[in-house]
């Protein structure tokens, strides 16, 4: 950065649309991922033995010709772990390696530490493994039927929504199957560990969540937290399948470390990694609606019920947030939702992109379309009429919503993307077209931000300027693709008013920033950007006193600009200023930390505001089915998002088009199936079909709503963009519905789940025929 | 050991001495070389990630094809160029499709960056259409789980002409003085990797060592060992054999022979029939076009192989060659059973004849799949029906996915001759399918399903013969866009 002189170009500020800070590295591959770094010396590579039965005693563990294989250093099993053999991030309920008793197919049983990965997995194969099977529970019908949960049934009131829907003048009820999704991140799961003196391990995990990283190490080996340093410079993407689920492999690569004095990383195959790790909760919705003549909502009741899997893992929190969730934008007036979330012998579920508030929305959406065909009225009149803001602020858990635009949204995008034109055009297509079905469906979305678990929402940031000034950055959330580094850099760069480039963007480390909240809520640059902020504010404000006491300035007339300080009537570099400070051993280093402000919940009553504030989203999407073969694409879409005033357009442009395409995969081509065993039929790309390019219409029209702005003081009054435009994709859902509907003129109410697979939507079609009486 | 395989990288030659046969170009570039710019996603061919682009030889012209580096085993660089991400930036500036995709904000995790990067690479360098349907069939073997892909369609719009064209004819000379004089043979620990050049010296092989793993493209073979494990001992690769790499035209029919690969197959079978050439566009991304054969489909005998069925239906004859002897099969008669096929030991499929649907005649390819690219059909149909005077002169129906092999639907073609071309004898017939498959259920589709929709396609050639309302789902996209 040139001091004085040479005209300064405008530090780049934040609200600009700046590449992401490793693009360069990214196209170059010179981008370092775990399993890209320099390999060291005596490095051990491990694979994992898993359980090939989804619930069983284990009668016999004969590891013996696992340890005698060709190239094995040691074989690591239950025994083998010197602290608590537990790898739960909460409910001690989830066992690095099981004890007498599978719970899943692909529980991890054993690793086997080898000096390269074809020994080690060479020798997986030799363990002799006796089960006596016990009955397995893998669908949500049976685990209800059994009565197997992961905590008690909750229920959310508000008024007495049984009531109201009974003295309402229509009523309607239904119910629909949701299916989970692999997160399908492209890196699979990787550790690397390198142990030190005194036992102490420096880990590299790809993972969301460091801290609780280092905590379970730590626990797992019988440690002090302050033994185990995690660092993370960048994931592969990790959509929240890395925010818990990857530390049970960081944890065993720990393990090995520790029993051997050697490196050792893990990296799993994508086969292994879609068979061991968790995936987004298939939900049960079954909703009920009591409305008056105009469509406006009297009261609904929803009953949701989940397939948590094996253990608790963060299910108690998606299945609170699918309870948030089950009014999307819509002001219910009277609500009941009642949550079972159930135990089965599948792989423990977890975090994914929206955490139980996708599935929670999908029951009230259904139920919007079934009260427009049953009034013969257009959704998405429907829809407005009950938006917040419309039609009251009260939320079921008592919450009051004062920033409601989602009717500002969807009114503006209805007539960008001429809705009501394009209806008319769908409508008289589908009466001339036989067998091929268009469909066309406008949805909002509306966000609650803020972990619900309350003190998860903090944030630490340590910035250190050098005497050259250069700045680096450090802070507690992590990067996975989504942006977060190079929007706090902008952040600090604009609060200094430095070139960007001067700001250097470090590994997330437990050692820099400790305590940390995993990378999660969409919350990341909401309280990591705030932190920065209060770091470099401390250091301004010791710059500034340093400033007006060395020039007999006030401090009022000193001010940081893009032209350098200004100090009374004289203009300083930045690093002049640095350097004057500096030798006036004045410290140039400060941590920074936020905690969300109002934010308050009693989980006993559901009651309280477990949101600082709602982003919001609407998206109108166009399809056309085949009624032959359920074939189907998606021909349009046009979204409008609340990003607030966006710290990054580019990047917010990045998470909003990504999240509805990922949206739009879950509710179509994106199918778990399970065989009757409990295997995992669909482990890798050739079965489990994620978007492709092709999947993308040409037609996609995307703007950030240029009007947004955040009503809460968050970091430059931007809003929150990781999750929320994931259920911009229910529109394509709701699309596919209109079109299934048509083949029975709209005069019954489609049965069509999720995902919405070709197989899905013939039968549905058919189903539609004949309940309409209208046979082919 | 034999002579090393010799390849270019950045213009320089690499020579592998002692090399495992099927050690995979992907963990050679990433824990030999130390090139971890390709990635792995997936080890199967399915993700892109690994994508690298290799340099070949034809007719005194370099193609440039994005291929799976996982799927590839390193014997098969011989005599090739290969380009890395790494090989892409000159002089520590960016090459102008890194350039585009920084500027189109096209990555975000960048996992699977270096593969979309290599894609459009060769796209470039082969001068293709940056149009968004040349674009994303380029790209559809290349998954990326963070953009939803349209920075990544902007990039390709952005890239511009290849820069590097001007250095195409160097390339060819260096790869023309590397062509071997003499066929690969490598040894390594008692694996052997051979590369005949001949088709006799092929022929000669496949009888010496009858147990040994015959590889074309390797996008089957390649998974024996990426994803079951399985050790080969010897491979007999027919990649280097000219003669069958061959097409001949004969005007109503095309030979094809064992290694095409369906990328170079394909304006033939476009040319022979429309509905090939969707067909073979939608079989797999374009790299697994690039690597595999259109006989290596049919010769590993799944019931899921896309060609068979339209195949079969067309009418097609399989050629076999065991030493000098050949023999001829209609290609129906190939498939013995699931997992079994006519194929004595030392004998390998030298070429498939494909016939030309006769103008007039009623013939239609149908794939049903949960996504429309690069997906494993739950049912592929291949339906050729003959009318004359309003009369069903003779039916070939075949199916995939719906038996244990690709299979014609005997009763259901008993029930089309001779009868008129009407919506009722369709649908009789369709019943007859029932008599015909006994499909099973699994993740792609059930039993169900598969047999519904075998029934509605058939309905489907009836509707389409009679020209009315358009039933395929693209036709009705192009409306949409109208």
């Amino acid at each position: 950065m040139p001091d004085t002189g040479a005209p300064l170009k405008l530090s780049p500020s934040v609200h600009a649309p700046i590449a992401h800070d490793s693009a360069e590295k990214h196209v170059s591959g010179e981008a370092r991922y775990i399993d890209d770094l320099p390999e060291p010396a005596g490095l051990l590579h491990l694979h994992v033995g898993q359980s090939a039965r989804a619930h069983a005693r284990i009668r016999r563990l004969d590891l013996s010709a696992v340890r005698a294989a060709p190239g094995v250093v040691c074989v690591l099993a239950a025994a083998d772990v010197p602290g608590r053999n537990d790898i739960s991030p909460i409910m001690g309920d989830d066992p690095m390696f099981p004890e007498g008793e599978v719970r899943f197919v692909g529980q991890p049983l054993f690793a086997v530490a080898a000096e390269t990965l074809p020994k080690a997995r060479a020798a997986a194969a030799l363990a002799v493994v006796e089960y006596d099977d016990l009955p397995a529970l893998l669908t949500i019908a049976a685990a209800r039927e059994a009565g197997a949960v992961i905590e008690d049934s909750q229920t959310m009131r508000l008024g007495d929504a049984q009531a109201a829907i009974a003295a309402a003048p229509h009523s309607l009820a239904g119910q629909l199957a949701i299916g989970g999704q692999d997160h399908f991140y492209l890196e699979g799961q990787v550790a690397l560990v390198i142990p030190g003196e005194d036992g102490d391990l420096h880990v590299w995990s790809s993972t969301q969540n460091p801290t609780e990283t280092q905590h379970i190490i730590a626990r797992t080996l019988g440690l002090r937290d302050n033994a185990v340093v995690v660092e993370v410079r960048r994931m592969g993407g990790g959509f929240g399948g890395k925010e818990t689920q990857s530390i049970h492999y960081a944890a065993i690569a720990a393990l090995a470390a520790t029993k051997t004095g050697r490196p050792a990383k893990i990296r799993l195959d994508r086969d292994d990694d879609m068979a061991m790790t968790g995936k987004r909760h298939a939900f049960e919705s079954r909703w009920q609606v009591g409305f008056d003549d105009d469509g406006k909502l009297r009261g609904a009741a929803f009953e949701l019920a989940s397939r948590c899997g094996h253990s608790a893992d963060l299910s108690i929190a998606i299945n609170d947030r699918a309870m948030f969730h089950a009014d999307n934008a819509y002001c219910l007036q009277a609500a009941e939702i009642v949550s079972h979330r159930l135990r089965t012998n599948t792989v423990s579920d977890t975090a994914f992109r929206g955490f139980g508030g996708p599935q929670g929305m999908m029951g009230i959406e259904r139920a919007m379309d079934a009260i427009a065909l049953r009034l013969g009225k257009d959704p998405l009149d429907v829809r407005k009429a009950n938006l917040y803001g419309v039609s009251g602020d009260r939320t079921p858990y008592g919450q009051t919503v004062t920033d409601a635009v989602a009717f500002e949204l969807m009114d503006e995008l209805e007539r960008t993307c001429d809705y009501r034109g394009r209806r008319a055009v769908v409508a008289a297509w589908n009466a001339e077209h036989p067998w091929l079905k268009r469909g066309l469906a406008l949805t909002p979305v509306k966000f609650g931000i803020s972990f619900t678990a309350n003190h998860l929402n903090q944030a630490g940031a340590l910035v250190h300027v050098y005497t050259d000034g250069s700045i680096h950055l450090n802070h507690g959330g992590t990067e996975m693709g989504q942006g977060l580094n190079i929007k706090v850099a902008q952040v600090v760069a604009d609060a200094f008013h430095v070139p960007l480039d001067s700001v250097k963007i470090s590994a997330t480390r437990t050692d820099k920033v400790p305590n940390t909240s995993a990378t999660a809520a969409s919350s990341g640059s909401d309280l990591n950007g705030m932190a920065a902020a209060n770091a470099v504010r401390a250091i301004k404000d010791r710059l500034i006193a340093f400033a007006s006491r060395e020039f007999d300035t006030p401090a009022i007339l000193i001010d940081f600009t893009p032209a350098g300080v200004r100090i009374g009537d004289q203009l300083m570099g930045f690093t002049e200023l640095v350097r004057r400070a500096y030798f006036a051993r004045v410290s140039l280093s400060a941590t920074g930390y936020y905690r969300t402000p109002e934010i308050h919940y009693d989980r006993a009553t559901h009651q309280g505001r477990p949101f600082y504030y709602f982003a919001y989203g609407a998206a109108a999407s166009e399809v056309v089915i085949d009624t032959l073969t359920g074939e189907n694409r998606v021909t349009r879409v046009d979204i409008l998002h609340d990003a607030g005033r966006s710290l990054n357009p580019a990047v917010d442009a990045g998470q909003i088009e990504g999240g509805f395409i990922q949206g739009m995969g879950w509710l179509t081509t994106e199918e778990l199936v399970f065989d009757d065993a409990g295997r995992l039929a669909t482990h890798a790309p050739s079965t489990y079909k994620i978007p492709t390019a092709g999947d993308r219409p040409d037609a996609f029209n995307l703007a950030i709503w240029q009007r947004g702005e955040n009503r809460e003081a968050t970091i430059h009054r931007s809003k929150a963009v990781g999750e929320p435009p994931l259920m911009l994709a229910i529109s394509v859902f709701s699309a596919l519905t209109d079109a299934v509907a048509s083949v029975g003129g709209h005069r019954v109410m489609p049965d069509l789940d999720a995902p919405a697979t070709p197989e899905r939507i013939l039968a549905a079609v058919e189903d539609v025929r004949r309940r309409a009486g209208d046979h082919v | 050991m034999g002579r090393p395989v010799r390849f270019l990288l950045d213009g320089e030659v690499r020579e592998l001495p002692d090399v495992d046969p099927t050690l995979t170009v992907l963990n050679l570039l990433r824990y030999d070389l130390r090139r971890t710019g390709t990635k792995e996603g997936c080890a199967e061919g399915d993700c892109g990630a690994c994508t690298v682009v290799l340099g070949e030889l034809e007719a005194a012209r370099v193609r440039f094809r994005a291929v799976n580096a996982c799927l590839l085993f390193a014997p098969m660089l011989d005599g090739r160029a290969l380009f890395t991400v790494e090989s892409l930036a000159r002089e520590g500036a960016l090459h102008p499709v890194q350039r585009a995709m920084v500027e189109s904000h096209a990555s975000q995790c960048g996992f699977c960056t270096p593969g979309i990067v290599m894609s459009l690479y060769a796209h470039q360098r082969e001068g293709a259409a940056t149009d968004t349907a040349g674009l994303k069939d380029a790209l559809a073997g290349n998954l990326c789980r963070c953009t939803g892909y349209g920075p990544i369609l902007a990039a390709g719009q952005a890239m511009g002409e290849d820069p590097e064209a001007g250095d195409t004819p160097a390339l060819a000379q260096a790869l023309a003085a590397l062509q071997p004089s003499e066929p690969l043979a490598v040894e390594h620990h008692g694996r052997r990797f051979l590369a005949p050049r001949t088709t006799a010296e092929l022929a000669q092989a496949v009888v010496d060592n009858p147990d040994a793993t015959l590889l074309a493209g390797g996008t089957d073979v390649g998974l024996w060992v990426t994803k079951q494990h399985r050790t080969l001992t010897t491979l007999i690769s027919l990649n280097e054999v000219a003669e069958l790499r061959r097409i001949e035209d004969f005007g109503d029919a095309l030979r094809i022979g064992a290694a095409v690969r369906y990328a170079d197959a394909h304006a033939a079978l476009a040319g022979l029939h429309p509905e090939f050439g969707e067909l073979l566009r939608r079989l797999g991304g374009l790299q697994v076009r690039n690597l595999g054969t259109v006989c290596g489909n049919i010769a590993n005998g799944s019931p899921i192989g896309d060609t068979p069925p339209a195949f079969i239906a067309a009418g097609a004859t399989l050629h076999l060659r065991q030493g000098d002897t050949t023999r001829d099969l209609p290609l129906e008669a190939y498939f013995l059973a699931y997992g079994r096929q006519d194929r004595r030991p030392g004998e390998f499929v030298e070429a498939v004849t494909v016939l030309k649907p006769p103008p007039g005649r009623i013939f239609r390819i149908f794939k049903l799949s949960k996504r429309f690219d690069q997906d494993i059909s739950a049912v592929c149909a291949g339906i050729s029906i003959g009318v004359k005077d309003g009369a069903v002169t003779d039916a070939r129906i075949a199916f995939g996915g719906m038996a244990a092999t690709p299979k014609r639907a005997a009763a259901c073609e008993a029930a089309l001759a001779g009868r008129p071309w009407t919506r009722a004898t369709v649908l009789a017939a369709a019943t007859a399918l029932a008599e015909d498959f006994q499909p099973i259920s699994d993740m792609r589709a059930s039993a169900g399903y598969r047999l519904q929709a075998a029934k509605n396609l058939l309905l489907k050639t009836f509707l389409e013969s009679a020209a009315a309302a358009p039933t395929r789902v693209p036709e009705a996209q192009a409306v949409a866009h109208a």
